[in-house]
């Protein structure tokens, strides 16, 4: 069962050098962004993009009749956009590589713990509490309150999670894991519990919003988000080898000079981080965590030195081709992102499931 | 003076005195919330419009415009794809961040005030058509609404009956209904109806007790909306709405969504058509 056995030993000799796998997943990021940059509801051609791209530089001029609606679609929306896309896919599927690897469980991802269900508490409570915003509300508080409540509600339930899972400085994950269902069927409860209070504007802002969108986010989501996500990444990315060691057995790595309970504690604050502040921005976007790693695992073995940026590469790919998928789709409307996401993941996951059973 | 500097005097003088004398509306418009769209349509600058949000159903010639999406959830390059000169929305629109983007490119973005009431239509009327340069067909157009509303009255002056109306939203496996403060509330009270469950506020959703408790005279419903729980016949086999003087009479009033809530132009033929739903006696003379 090659699919779900992220726990195996990291075999070694047998395998190509793990840059190959990375340097192909990271290849397709720039290619996803160059995509994303170019294709949208409006056309704009590869010679007058790099033309745009020049004139923003100081290079010569875009005077064209269209070209200043094409630089405000480029720079104010979509270059954002795709940035920001970029970061959270890789977030998500970093935290949801990272996440299953601390508890050897292959289903686990940052949804598991709680971040995402109490970041729609987060956000149900400042839909409901604050639309229509109090009139004295300046406008960056109207449009700052809900992804910072996402992000504090985020924050919260992993929190808990971990405050009920952890006794005496150890973490068991199997505690961690029901712990992790209670505290989502809570959260749950408490969105459904304002869904019901809410009245039909805020039911509607509510819904689009637990269905993902990238449609939100300015340079300035972007300034107060990226700091959190680029932190998240590269702690993630520091913890591939102690995470490769622990695969071997909680008690062999604490032999091999591993802190156990502070990789764990350090993981799952890292990616509450990361993941609370890419849901806060964009709501919640379904199945990237759980799916990608186990693609890359298909590719490139069961190295977390792998597994983990190779995750974070194809997220960061998949997350910014899904939302070109979502803006062009039925233009000049859009798709919610997590329905496209879900629609592609979900069969994708049930095939790959498929085949593990027919292989075993 | 060197020649490009005379051509560029020439160009401001032309430039200011067209400025002055433009009567044109803007060329190319988007308009966002069915009430917005209906009223540039009535101010006859219905050739202009380049797209529209999903809840612009009225008039007939929408159907052809490219839609938006929903008005709550705009996308704002799809908005700019359609080349806008002027975005007219109502204050529905969002989210803010999407507002705020189409700023950024550079098109106008003028945000319509609404308000469930004649005075809120008259308002919304006049703001349109302000923002066309047609103030005149804007006037004409108030006065026309004001009138039928007037004329709806008067018709009602004879009602010996003042049914209470309960309003019902159907959404997907539950029933809401209108208290004070919200649209249908404002539609019932001038068409001379009384609301079954004034004392709650808002849209809220309702138990089938509560329903048998309120005993509504009549229920009114959308069209959508009742289309959705599957037709007239299957709402009285909703728990509760059966039980009520309106079920054993079998009084359903159902009207069209922006007929009825969008407190524009028709204002004043939706409450004389409401009206004669809800007092029989008025339609019968």
């Amino acid at each position: 069962m090659t699919l779900l056995a992220p726990a195996a030993e990291p075999r070694r000799g047998a395998r190509l050098p793990r840059a190959v796998p990375l340097a192909v997943l990271a290849a397709l990021v720039p290619l996803a962004v160059l995509a994303a940059l170019g294709i949208g509801a409006v056309p704009i051609a590869p010679a007058d993009l790099l033309a745009l791209v020049a004139a923003r530089g100081g290079w010569g001029t875009a005077t064209w009749a269209d070209a200043s609606r094409q630089d405000a679609v480029l720079f104010a929306i979509r270059l954002p956009r795709a940035l920001f896309g970029a970061l959270a896919g890789a977030t998500l599927a970093g935290g949801g590589a990272a996440v299953q690897a601390l508890f050897r469980n292959p289903l686990a991802d940052p949804a598991l713990i709680g971040t995402a269900a109490g970041a729609a508490l987060g956000a149900a409570t400042a839909v409901v509490a604050l639309t229509p915003a109090p009139a004295w509300a300046p406008d960056w508080l109207r449009l700052a309150a809900l992804p910072a409540a996402a992000f504090l509600g985020g924050l919260a339930a992993t929190a808990a999670v971990y405050g009920i899972a952890n006794r005496d400085g150890r973490t068991a994950p199997a505690t961690l894991l029901l712990a992790g269902i209670a505290v989502n069927a809570l959260a749950g409860a408490g969105t459904g519990l304002l869904a019901f209070a809410a009245n039909d504007a805020q039911l509607r802002s509510l819904t689009f919003w637990t269905l993902g969108s990238l449609g939100s986010v300015t340079w300035q989501g972007l300034g107060i988000a990226a700091p959190l996500l680029v932190a998240s990444l590269l702690g993630l990315l520091a913890s591939a080898r102690p995470l490769n060691l622990l695969l071997l057995g909680e008690r062999e790595a604490r032999h091999l000079g591993i802190d156990v309970e502070r990789l764990q504690r350090r993981t799952v604050l890292l990616m509450a981080l990361g993941v609370g502040a890419a849901v806060a921005l964009s709501g919640v976007i379904a199945f990237v965590g759980l799916v990608v790693p186990h693609l890359v695992r298909l590719a490139g073995g069961p190295d977390h030195r792998v597994v983990i940026p190779g995750s974070m590469a194809l997220g960061a790919a998949l997350l910014v081709g899904a939302d070109v998928a979502a803006r062009t789709a039925v233009a000049p409307a859009e798709l919610p992102l997590g329905v496209v996401t879900a629609l592609v993941g979900a069969p994708f996951f049930l095939f790959l499931l498929r085949r593990a059973r027919v292989e075993e | 003076m060197r020649p490009s500097a005379v051509i560029l005097t020439l160009c401001a003088a032309l430039g200011t005195g067209t400025a002055g004398a433009a009567t044109d509306p803007p060329q190319r418009l988007v308009t966002i919330g069915g009430d917005v769209t209906e009223i540039v349509y009535a101010l006859g600058a219905g050739d202009h419009v380049v797209g529209a949000d999903t809840s612009s159903v009225h008039p007939p010639a929408t159907a052809a415009l490219p839609k938006i999406g929903y008005q709550r959830q705009l996308s704002a390059e799809g908005v700019l794809a359609l080349r806008p000169t002027l975005i007219l929305a109502s204050d529905q629109a969002g989210p803010p961040a999407a507002l705020d983007q189409l700023r950024a490119a550079g098109v106008r973005v003028d945000v319509i005030p609404t308000a469930d009431s004649a005075d809120g239509a008259a308002n919304k009327i006049a703001q349109v058509a302000a923002r066309l340069d047609r103030a005149a067909e804007g006037e004409r157009l108030i006065a026309a609404m004001r009138g039928a509303l007037a004329a709806a009255e008067r018709e009602r002056a004879v009602a010996t009956s003042a049914p209470r109306v309960l309003f019902v939203y159907a959404r997907a496996g539950s029933l809401a209904v209108a208290g004070r403060d919200t649209g249908p509330d404002a539609m019932i009270r001038l068409a001379g109806g009384r609301n079954a469950v004034a004392e709650i506020e808002g849209f809220k959703a309702l138990t089938s007790e509560a329903v048998v408790a309120a005993a509504p005279d009549v229920l009114l419903m959308l069209s959508r909306g009742v289309d959705a729980a599957g037709g007239a016949a299957a709402i009285w086999t909703q728990p509760g709405l059966a039980q009520t003087p309106a079920g054993q009479a079998r009084r359903l009033v159902v009207m069209d969504d922006l007929y009825l809530l969008g407190f524009g132009p028709r204002l004043g033929d939706a409450v004389r058509d409401l009206g004669r739903h809800l007092h029989p006696e008025v339609a019968a003379r």
